[in-house]
């Protein structure tokens, strides 16, 4: 089991709690991720990559382990603590005030 | 008597404004998605329970939302906005080519006969089309398509299709304007665009008489009388007689030219409505008094109202989607502004109160008249 924790504006959209759980068939990256998150979460498509390139959503940063996993390759294992649901893989929103 | 529902988009959600037919009295509901950018929502004329909401943020991109209790409850919707065939360029700030890329739906404007059909405004410039409740967005390339299309290039706000007027007597004809490429219209259902900015004048292009490169803020029309147009482009308020193939000026002895917002009242075609904002350096309203002008004469001869609007140390704007006529007798007319306020007149804009003051920067407004 995966977890994926969204920012406060997509759990409302989505209408989840802070941390969803995820069940990813085959290799867990950001790609299987997200794949099956959009799957259980239609909603979310194109809120955090776009629809079609899948490129990640420039206001927002992917963070595991303590790494900063933003600019990895979709295709990328992600670390075995996320794939085991030890460590949650975070969607986090780029922080703006003043 | 009947009632009246404001739609009010700001820059941190929706508001819903609610009062019966004497508009004295105001529920305010709201926000909806709190914290979200939401730029335009408009109810079915048809259906008037079945809202349309465009919400966006730099952080999540796009969301389009529908209602069909009202906005008591929301539904996500479609979000995929993909451009026709090859994408193509426009001219970018420095004139150079650059990719057309979507950002936001500035506009939503429901079918005036099908509540499942609705059409999108977007940045970069574009309409799309939806026949299915707002699930699935085609758009009509033809109008991005058009010849001048790769000369087209953005104002200060973004390449934005922000205005979409249905033709109530012929449903092949749609009008659209765009910032800053101008006004267009379709006589085919949106298969084929023409340029129609033959008139305007814009000193702050090359060629002040150019097919196109005019920044059109706003265009209205009166149902009874669809070949009658107005406009606020960024100068000068403009008049046509023949849908929109020739254009004069009408701004008369209004105080400044520029501004964003028109509006025609609902009873009388020839009875409009602007905004002067002092000039597009200073977005404000000229001596810090915010006033509605009115012209009962189709323009050139225009009325200050005041009655009930601050005439002092006003420094907001009112942007361009901010105001909006009821259906009512008397006709009620309501604006937004920057600063959070959205005021209300039910006497055609005799006398205005404030129906709300402290809300977030508005962006758009939108009246439906119910039974």
């Amino acid at each position: 089991m995966i977890r994926v924790t969204l920012p406060y504006h997509l759990r409302n959209l989505a209408h989840t709690g802070a941390e969803v759980a995820l069940e990813v068939e085959g290799p867990v990256t950001q790609r299987s991720l997200f794949d099956e998150l959009e799957s259980q979460y239609p909603v979310l498509r194109g809120t955090i990559r776009d629809h079609s390139t899948h490129q990640r959503r420039p206001f927002l940063r992917f963070f595991a382990c303590k790494e900063d996993l933003s600019h990895e390759a979709p295709d990328t294992l992600l670390p075995d603590e996320v794939a085991s649901g030890d460590e949650p893989f975070r969607v986090v929103g780029a922080i703006a005030g003043g | 008597m009947g009632a009246v529902r404001v739609l009010v988009g700001t820059s941190k959600g929706a508001f819903i404004l609610t009062s019966d037919g004497k508009r004295q009295q105001w529920k305010v509901d709201g926000p909806h998605f709190g914290g979200w950018e939401i730029y335009h929502l408009k109810g079915s004329p048809v259906e008037p329970n079945r809202l349309y909401a465009s919400q966006a943020t730099d952080w999540f991109g796009q969301v389009i939302h529908r209602s069909d209790d009202g906005g008591k409850s929301w539904e996500t919707v479609g979000n995929e906005f993909v451009y026709e065939g090859e994408t193509g360029t426009h001219q970018w700030y420095d004139g150079s080519p650059h990719p057309w890329e979507f950002k936001r739906v500035w506009h939503l404007e429901p079918s005036l006969t099908d509540p499942d059909i609705v059409y999108a405004g977007v940045e970069d410039a574009a309409i799309f089309r939806s026949t299915d409740g707002g699930q699935t967005w085609r758009e009509l390339p033809g109008l991005r398509g058009h010849g001048t299309g790769p000369d087209w290039s953005p104002g200060a706000g973004g390449l934005c299709l922000h205005t979409i007027l249905l033709d109530p007597q012929n449903p092949d004809r749609i009008f659209v304007a765009i910032s800053a490429a101008g006004a267009f219209r379709t006589d085919d259902g949106g298969d084929t665009w023409l340029p129609i900015n033959q008139g305007l004048k814009s000193e702050y292009i090359p060629d002040p008489d150019s097919e196109i490169g005019h920044c059109v803020h706003r265009i209205a029309l009166h149902p009874s009388r669809p070949d009658v147009l107005f406009m606020q482009k960024h100068w000068d308020v403009m008049r046509s007689d023949d849908a929109g193939n020739n254009w004069h000026e009408i701004s008369g002895n209004l105080p400044s030219d520029f501004g964003f917002v028109v509006d025609v009242h609902a009873h009388e075609p020839e009875t409009i409505y602007v905004l002067p904002i002092k000039s597009d350096s200073e977005h404000y309203p000229p001596e810090g008094k915010l006033r509605v002008y009115r012209s009962r004469t189709g323009g050139n001869d225009w009325e200050a109202l005041t009655n009930g609007l601050p005439q002092s140390d006003v420094y907001h704007n009112v942007l361009r989607d901010a105001m909006a006529v009821d259906r009512l007798d008397p006709c009620g007319i309501y604006f937004g502004t920057t600063g959070g306020q959205v005021y209300g007149s039910a006497d055609g804009g005799d006398n205005w109160t404030a129906i709300v003051k402290d809300l977030p920067r508005v962006l758009s407004v939108e009246v439906q008249t119910l039974p």
